[in-house]
């Protein structure tokens, strides 16, 4: 199993304790906070979080790509042991898309629609190799080529309108790989595709991934697609990473209280009408108004009452899985 | 040779009847020919059943959801509630019968009249149907908010000042204040968070109970419908390819489309599937605008055969209450079995 090379793999990107925040009117809002977690060479680690949990705020964060009235406030950001974060805009363009390659969501909003797919791809390559046009073109085919777009050569001299959602995401991911990046961070690459399409692009985004040696920064609400990918798991909520830990220890034996509520939501192609429902009652804290300790206490089955004042700290508990949990930590109510 | 099944899944009384309902439209942009969004659709809907509609993007079903709820007319079929004729009934009789069904749509805070409060907005449709008093329809209204886990309090705010699932349960207690005998979910619970969606899942079904309502539940995903419905219908390009109880569907999906969307959905468990084994199905889907009766999955098929290129296959039935669309099944294989 993958989890043996898990341990083995060398770390390319170390983040620790990464802050951001975001202004809104006088108050500034911490939405993520102390976020810690690696990525390893030809791994994949998914983020996974509901909405306002921080997890695509943290992935713009690692590109410094947060705009103001966003800052990242705190922490370090180790690519190869070299912290980015003093790193100027400049220098931080050569690092993205050269050293580290993006999918977004929405790819329609991600491309230029007034320029040929072939030469919006041809253009990473020129930002960032010392190539003639006529050489990035041709490049620009193969990548279409070597990401699944049928009929690549006439396909690079249509416009982005031209093509399917499948199509599209297929051509930003040529975009994030064209410069062979060590990591690729993709931002729900597949939540606004059908499911036969999805399938098709979780394949392609891990045999790329396998053929390059690339790490793979997987940002998701889908637990079936973490299940799938991942081979670390990082769980957030309300900004904070609250377990990490290998994908099967997050499945099989998970630590927080948060995490097996998600997984007891989650639906399973097993389930039916008379399997039991179980929602988590209540809902995320408001960020401008956060409760005292524990994220997640107000909402949680088996808090005690110093889980309401006091933050748990991120602490391993087993080879391969961190909590922050004071009860799993095995603090009893006294 | 058997017994009666539990009484849920045999329903003795049919709420809702759709009959070979069909809808084409124009195609756009100075193309010829018309697009076929719903071809030849039957179905039922029994008391206090859900029938699971499932398919993607541009298969028609929420053309079908429409057709249901007359908001637009059909080329072609019927739909009936409690035997009574909807399609074709006159406008008084058409607006009275509009309170047997109603819908929930999936972003519920657009499906809600921002400048009105809550409160309001869950009476509106009785003021529109021009039932009871302005304070008897808000003391209906009160009642149903509390039915659905809203604060009474709630009445007096406005939309934007809730979260996405308790937009849901507003669309919903309005959605229930004319007590309809069905209710119509396109994609209800699809922008919702999983700790949020089983919530509302719940309500659903809980006032499934409650009111013995029929339940039309619209979903791309399968892992959802097969979670909330009795049945289940496989839509693919405008028509109905299968249809049978969700356990027929899932455990034995005779379908090849069916059997792909099945094979496609990444099981939240890592033990039983990674992402090597994730079915994937050559091809994209053909264009609505083939006018063919042939079957529409035929071009991506693994299991093409001649005769799916020479005729049209039929719905119909392989075992008690299983139907596919597909020459690989009928006639049905007797030595099967």
């Amino acid at each position: 199993m993958a989890n043996v090379a898990v341990a083995v793999a060398e770390v390319v990107l170390e983040v620790a304790d990464l802050c951001t925040d975001f202004a809104v009117g006088r108050q500034t809002i911490r939405v993520v906070d102390r976020v810690s977690f690696s990525l390893r060479r030809g791994q994949t680690t998914a983020i996974v979080g509901e909405s306002g949990s921080g997890k695509t705020v943290t992935a713009l964060s690692l590109l410094q790509l947060i705009e103001p009235p966003g800052r990242i406030s705190g922490g370090t950001i180790r690519y190869r042991g070299r912290d980015l974060r003093p790193l100027d805009e400049t220098a931080m363009q050569q690092v993205r898309g050269a050293r580290i390659g993006m999918v977004f969501q929405d790819p329609l909003s991600s491309l230029n629609p007034s320029l040929r797919i072939g030469t919006q791809i041809a253009e990473t390559l020129l930002a960032h190799e010392r190539i003639s046009s006529a050489e990035a073109e041709r490049r620009a085919v193969e990548l279409l080529v070597r990401v699944g777009v049928p009929d690549a050569a006439a396909r690079a001299r249509d416009y982005p309108h031209h093509f399917s959602g499948g199509m599209r995401q297929r051509v930003l991911i040529a975009m994030a790989i064209a410069c062979n990046p060590e990591i690729i961070i993709a931002d729900e690459p597949t939540t606004a595709l059908d499911v036969t399409v999805q399938a098709k692009i979780l394949r392609l985004l891990h045999d790329l991934q396998q053929a390059m040696g690339a790490s793979l920064l997987m940002i998701t609400h889908d637990l079936g697609v973490v299940a799938a990918l991942a081979d670390e798991v990082v769980v957030m909520y309300a900004g904070r990473v609250v377990e990490r830990a290998d994908v099967d220890r997050l499945f099989h034996a998970p630590l927080h209280p948060y995490t097996r509520a998600l997984l007891d939501c989650a639906i399973g192609l097993d389930d039916d009408r008379s399997t039991p429902l179980t929602p988590i009652p209540g809902a995320p804290p408001d960020l401008r108004r956060r409760p005292a300790g524990c994220q997640f206490a107000p909402r949680c089955p088996v808090a005690i009452a110093k889980c309401h004042r006091l933050d748990p700290p991120l602490l391993p508990m087993n080879p391969g899985q961190d909590v922050a949990c004071f009860v799993a930590q095995g603090d009893a109510d006294g | 040779m058997a017994e009666p099944v539990q009484e849920e899944t045999v329903p003795e009384e049919t709420v809702l009847e759709a009959q070979g309902l069909s809808k084409t439209f124009a195609a756009r942009g100075g193309r010829r020919g018309a697009l076929r969004a719903v071809s030849d659709v039957s179905f039922t809907i029994g008391r206090a059943e859900t029938l699971g509609l499932v398919g993607e993007s541009g298969c028609g079903k929420s053309t079908l959801a429409r057709l249901v709820l007359r908001l637009i007319e059909p080329d072609a079929g019927t739909v009936r509630f409690a035997g009574q004729a909807f399609t074709g009934a006159a406008p008084p009789r058409t607006r009275q019968m509009r309170r047997q069904v109603q819908m929930v749509f999936q972003d519920a805070l657009s499906s809600l009249n921002p400048r009105m409060t809550v409160g309001t907005n869950i009476a509106e449709p009785m003021r529109l149907q021009g039932i009871g008093t302005e304070r008897e329809r808000q003391e209906a209204a009160q009642a149903l908010i509390a039915l659905v886990g809203l604060r009474p309090e709630h009445a007096d705010r406005y939309p934007h000042e809730f979260s996405g699932g308790q937009c849901q349960r507003i669309a919903i207690a309005r959605a229930l204040i004319l007590k309809p005998s069905v209710i119509v979910f396109d994609e209800a619970v699809s922008a919702l968070d999983v700790s949020i969606r089983a919530q509302i899942l719940h309500l659903i079904l809980d006032l499934q109970q409650r009111f013995a309502l029929g339940y039309l539940f619209i979903s791309h995903d399968l892992s959802v419908v097969k979670r909330i419905a009795d049945r289940i219908a496989v839509m693919y390009l405008g028509r109905i390819v299968e249809i049978g109880s969700s356990e027929a569907v899932y455990r034995s999906p005779l379908h090849p489309y069916t059997q792909a969307l099945l094979s496609a959905i990444p099981v939240p468990d890592p033990r039983r599937m990674r992402v090597a084994a994730l079915g994937v199905v050559e091809g994209e889907a053909a264009s609505p605008l083939d006018a063919s009766d042939l079957c529409p999955f035929r071009g991506r098929c693994p299991h093409r055969m001649p005769v799916c290129d020479e005729t049209p296959p039929a719905l119909l039935t392989t075992e008690a209450g299983h139907s596919v669309a597909c020459f690989l099944h009928h006639p049905p294989r007797a030595a099967a079995a």
